[in-house]
């Protein structure tokens, strides 16, 4: 019965595929020739990641220009392992939270935590331990480094899926259970689609961040000796010892190719293919397109590929059953369930008490508590480059922000250099801005001002223009039809309009700023070095040093500043623009 | 549509086309017997200081071979016992059982037809109606073999390889009709099907349903519809349980329907019917079914009398519609003429009896004085009779003898917090937004969205 339904009825697919038959066959052969070339060349380039290491000599850099292209490999390498390893920890950790109401109490706040951490200060300290994990190989400096990139992609990509998870449609919840999916078939067929939109945007942000940590952490001290890996962040590091600004510039023109290259090979086909995931009704008008994706489209064996793929697919969700299916119970013990947070929430509380304890008996011993005394006070002067920071960017890249998106011609142009202007290191240049300091006499105390806006303001920028171009063309009308001109036409139409796009770049550039300061409060060039006074400082000294009681006090104290400045001003200026100025009504 | 459909599918769509299994050990089906039952199911959702029902002690049995139509305005909580039916929402109280056997879980018997469609964009027609059987472990090949059977039922023939999105309301729904029905559940439940899509293709779409189950060719033994549509419930059921709101909800009345399909609309007794259950929906029963009268003018709390979600400029349209119809006019026609839904109709016609500017008499909705003069003075002059009128509603008048009593503004949470006592709080914020637009409208007080504040406006004091 059920041929006769087969063969009674024509195949749109099948002539789909037919058409798309006579397609031009070099598509074929050039998509897949790019990914042999490309899975070849990770496979080479990763067999330089474990070479044997003593960690008491150093490594150091070639920097012969020819090197760059096998550095800007490994570099690249680093990215993209801790991009994967970023997926998975926010599928895992956003899940968790989002699927248990006890764990989501501890994870969510913790994940506040986390993101307020400023990596860079704590590379010193992981960078031991993983060395531990693979003695003799440069393997453990990898994964150190690694790590770092990873931190600084991670909370915002668990976030992501949590509040994608959290905010699934009550619908599709409900079916899941209604036609009792298996857990297996929830997350991959309702949860993950659901999220791959904020996660894509999200992992895309912090990829261009995470260029920042993957230059610092090329370069390491450990326990008193500087190592470098190969890559152009160590590449720069070295050129910049030296003192050679030719190199600094090949380095910067390696870094720029490579920001683009991987945004126009990777994260725009990504975003482009992601657009089937909108939970949305119509077809919508403008729609993400990229060349590279409309040549995997068009070429016919990657659904050759997808066929067997698929049987796979089916085989593992069969084998997933064992995972259980996706349902509630109706009973639920009120008093049990009661026991178990309470439970729960002894076993938490003890485990971080313990924790506390011992990390204040260890500071009680090697330094005395009075080591979050200077941090403190010295966070106050990194503070104050902070708010400067902010309001100065405010004040120059909110009205550029508003010209460039209040003309679309203007935003289509601005907008993809911008985005690599964000995601550049900043530490690249400091060289070029140290050399301006020597040459003026400004003091680093004030440059570094500048030093840290190099690498935070873009986000201003960047926000506002996407913030200008949501202003709806009706209400620029309006305004003009009024006669509506000059401050009056900013304070009633263009502020508040731009105002929640702008809070969601300043969260970011502050919070980056902080993070800067690491890096942008010593600087070192050729023989030179200017330390400014400041947390950042602070904690780059500590760390060099390997003063880990200071390093550990360094690093609260700036996670507390950044946690209380984002809980005292962002998190309340973001509800006022929720609530008041939100243009969706 | 529909004629394609019985004629194509006539030859090869018997009880045992698709290729999945009947559920181990279901027996035969037995015309009659019981296959879903409510015992006292009450289910009510924690407020400040005690439970608030939404639903309260209903008994009910779904027997194999009949459609029920549950029947109400919103708030009378008929998508909630559809979803405890279905076992995705627990009991307070009470038990729902599946074939004599107390849920513990998602109703392994039913399978669900949503008002939003439900289906994943980001998968085609086919693998969206594929979703159920790979739940349940069916080999790929039988799988979609089942699923374009489905498909073609509905049909939705050539629409396999389609997104959801390049689709039509009406084909949508279909393949969320198809997505159920290729599980072969014993009962169908069906959450307001038909009110996200045009009257037209609802219409259309209830009409190829119909066909099919009239000829025998559901995949399934009973079905339950969700709906506040009482010619749709009169066009499809055979038994209609109305559920009222007041305080919670319950069963008011049961209708049984015993006309012959294909029903025409238009006919005396398919008429007779509508008319019977607006009556009870409306509150003025002939004495047929048990219903709780509204509370008496004196009488009025803000427990007793919640506020209907109805805009003053709606109010003022109908009572000016009203005023043109010399004063009074039959609901039915009202709402068929104006095109109106009666879910959309109810909360206004609620309105002007709250407000004293109209009286429902049987089936006529009559204008009293005081709506006279509010439809047909000027604005100024309708504002005064508009403000007399609302200070009669209990939450606006409390919230005006708040005002004079505290001299000081109002935090919009005091409010909500009294209201809490008795609603639940969707229904509590509604009501409270009602009563800010009616109130500001009156004159009565102001309202500063940013504060959350009720100021008294100079006028009331």
């Amino acid at each position: 019965m059920t041929n006769s339904v087969r063969s009674a009825r024509p195949r749109p697919g099948a002539a789909a595929l037919s058409t798309r038959r006579s397609g031009l066959p070099w598509i074929d052969i050039l998509v897949a020739a790019a990914v042999l070339v490309g899975l070849y060349l990770a496979v080479r380039v990763g067999s330089g990641a474990d070479v044997s290491f003593d960690p008491s000599h150093p490594l150091t850099v070639d920097t012969d220009p020819a090197n760059l292209p096998y550095d800007a490999a490994r570099s690249l390498l680093r990215m993209f392992a801790a991009l994967a390893a970023s997926v998975v920890f926010a599928f895992a950790y956003g899940y968790a939270a989002a699927r248990s109401r006890r764990l989501e109490r501890v994870l969510i706040p913790a994940l506040d935590i986390l993101q307020s951490v400023p990596v860079l200060g704590f590379l010193s300290v992981t960078v031991t331990g993983f060395i531990a994990l693979f003695p003799g190989s440069t393997l453990g400096l990898e994964a150190a480094a690694v790590f770092a990139i990873f931190s600084a992609m991670a909370w915002n990509m668990a976030f992501a899926f949590y509040q994608a998870s959290r905010s699934l449609p009550a619908e599709l919840d409900e079916l899941s259970r209604d036609l009792r999916f298996t857990r297996w078939m929830r997350f991959w067929r309702i949860e993950a689609p659901n999220a791959a939109i904020p996660m894509i945007w999200n992992g895309m942000m912090s990829f261009g961040g995470a260029w920042f940590f993957l230059t610092a952490s090329e370069a390491i001290t450990v326990l008193g000796t500087d190592q470098a890996l190969p890559g152009v962040g160590s590449y720069a590091g070295a050129a910049i010892a030296d003192g050679d600004l030719g190199k600094v510039g090949w380095a910067i023109l390696t870094m720029v190719v490579m920001i683009t290259a991987v945004n126009f090979l990777f994260w725009r086909p990504l975003t482009a293919w992601a657009e089937k995931f909108k939970n949305e009704q119509s077809e919508a008008a403008e729609v993400q397109r990229s060349l590279v994706l409309d040549l995997v489209r068009r070429a016919h064996w990657p659904a050759w590929a997808g066929r067997p793929c698929r049987a796979a697919a089916d085989r593992i969700g069969r084998a997933a059953r064992v995972f259980g299916v996706d349902d509630r119970s109706l009973a639920v013990d009120p008093a049990r369930r009661r026991a178990g947070d309470l439970a729960f929430g002894v076993a938490a509380a003890a485990l971080v008490g313990w924790g506390l304890v011992s990390l204040l008996a260890y500071l009680h011993d090697r330094t005395g508590l009075g080591v979050f005394g200077e941090p403190l006070v010295l966070g106050l002067v990194t503070l104050l480059r902070v708010i400067v920071l902010v309001v100065l960017a405010t004040l120059v890249w909110v009205p550029v922000g508003v010209w460039i998106g209040m003309s679309p011609r203007r935003a289509r142009i601005a907008q993809p250099i911008v985005q690599v202007l964000a995601s550049f290191p900043a530490n690249f240049l400091f060289p070029v801005a140290m050399w301006v300091f020597l040459r003026t006499g400004l003091s680093i105390d004030i440059g570094g001002i500048a030093l840290m806006a190099l690498g935070a303001q873009w986000y201003i920028l960047f926000n506002t223009i996407a913030g200008a171009m949501a202003i709806p063309t009706d209400l620029r009308e309006a305004m003009d039809d009024l006669g509506v001109r000059g401050w009056q036409r900013w304070r009633r139409l263009i502020i508040p309009a731009v105002f929640p796009s702008y809070v969601t770049g300043g969260i970011t550039a502050s919070g980056g700023a902080w993070n800067a300061s690491i890096v942008a409060e010593v600087v070192t060039f050729g023989g030179t070095t200017l330390t400014a006074t400041g947390l950042g400082a602070y904690i780059a000294e500590a760390t060099g040093s390997d003063d880990f009681p200071r390093v550990l006090a360094g690093v609260a104290v700036m996670s507390l500043y950044v946690v209380v400045l984002n809980r005292l001003v962002w998190r309340r200026l973001y509800r006022l623009a929720e609530n008041r100025f939100a243009l969706a009504a | 549509m529909a004629l394609r459909l019985l004629t194509k599918h006539s030859a090869h769509l018997g009880a045992a086309d698709a290729p999945i299994t009947a559920p181990a050990g279901r027996p035969a089906p037995v015309r009659g017997e019981v296959l879903l039952r409510t015992r006292d199911l009450v289910k009510s959702y924690p407020g400040p200081d005690r439970d608030l029902p939404v639903l309260g002690g209903v008994d009910l049995d779904i027997k194999d071979g009949e459609i029920v139509a549950l029947l109400g305005r919103s708030g009378s909580g008929k998508s909630t016992l559809l979803r405890l039916l279905a076992g995705l929402v627990a009991p307070t109280s009470g038990e729902v059982s599946y074939r004599g056997t107390p849920l513990t879980g998602a109703n392994p018997g039913t399978a669900m037809v949503f008002q939003s469609f439900a289906l994943l964009p980001w998968l085609t027609v086919q693998q969206n109606v594929e979703t159920g059987l790979e739940a349940r472990g069916v080999p790929a090949r039988e799988r979609a073999a089942a699923a374009r059977a489905a498909l073609d039922r509905v049909g939705l023939d050539g629409f396999e390889s389609a997104y959801p999105k390049e689709l039509s309301g009406g084909m949508r729904q279909r393949v969320g009709f198809a997505r159920a029905l290729v599980v072969r559940p014993d009962v169908l439940l069906m959450d307001e099907p038909f009110s996200a899509l045009d009257v037209l293709t609802g219409q259309n779409l209830r009409g190829d349903l119909m066909e099919l189950w009239a000829a025998g060719e559901f995949p399934t033994r009973a079905a339950v519809l969700v709906t506040h549509n009482i010619e749709e419930a009169v066009t499809m059921a055979d038994r209609i349980v109305v559920l009222g709101a007041r305080p919670y909800g319950h069963i008011t009345a049961e209708f049984d329907i015993p006309l012959a399909h294909p029903r025409e609309r238009g006919t005396p007794q398919f008429d007779a019917l509508v008319d019977a259950v607006y009556r009870t929906m409306t509150g003025h029963s002939d004495g047929s079914a048990r219903t709780r009268p509204a509370a008496k003018p004196g009488h009025r709390t803000i427990s007793n009398t919640p506020l209907p979600a109805a805009s003053v400029d709606g109010i003022a349209g109908l009572a000016e519609l009203l005023c043109r119809e010399h004063g009074s006019a039959d609901l039915s026609d009202l709402a068929e003429r104006l095109g109106l839904e009666h879910r959309d109709l109810l909360p206004l016609v609620a309105a002007l009896d709250l407000l004293g500017f109209a009286v429902v008499d049987g089936d006529d909705l009559c204008l009293t004085l005081a709506g006279q003069d509010f439809a047909t003075a000027d604005v100024q002059l309708s504002k005064e009779a508009f403000s007399a009128a609302a200070l009669g509603v209990p939450l606006v008048r409390l919230i005006v003898t708040s005002l004079r009593h505290s001299d000081a503004p109002l935090r919009a949470g005091f409010f909500r917090d009294l209201l809490a006592h008795h609603w639940t709080r969707e229904r509590a914020a509604g009501q409270l937004d009602t009563a800010t637009d009616w109130g500001r409208y009156a004159e009565l007080y102001a309202y500063d969205a940013d504060r959350e504040e009720y100021t008294l406006d100079p006028a009331a004091r």
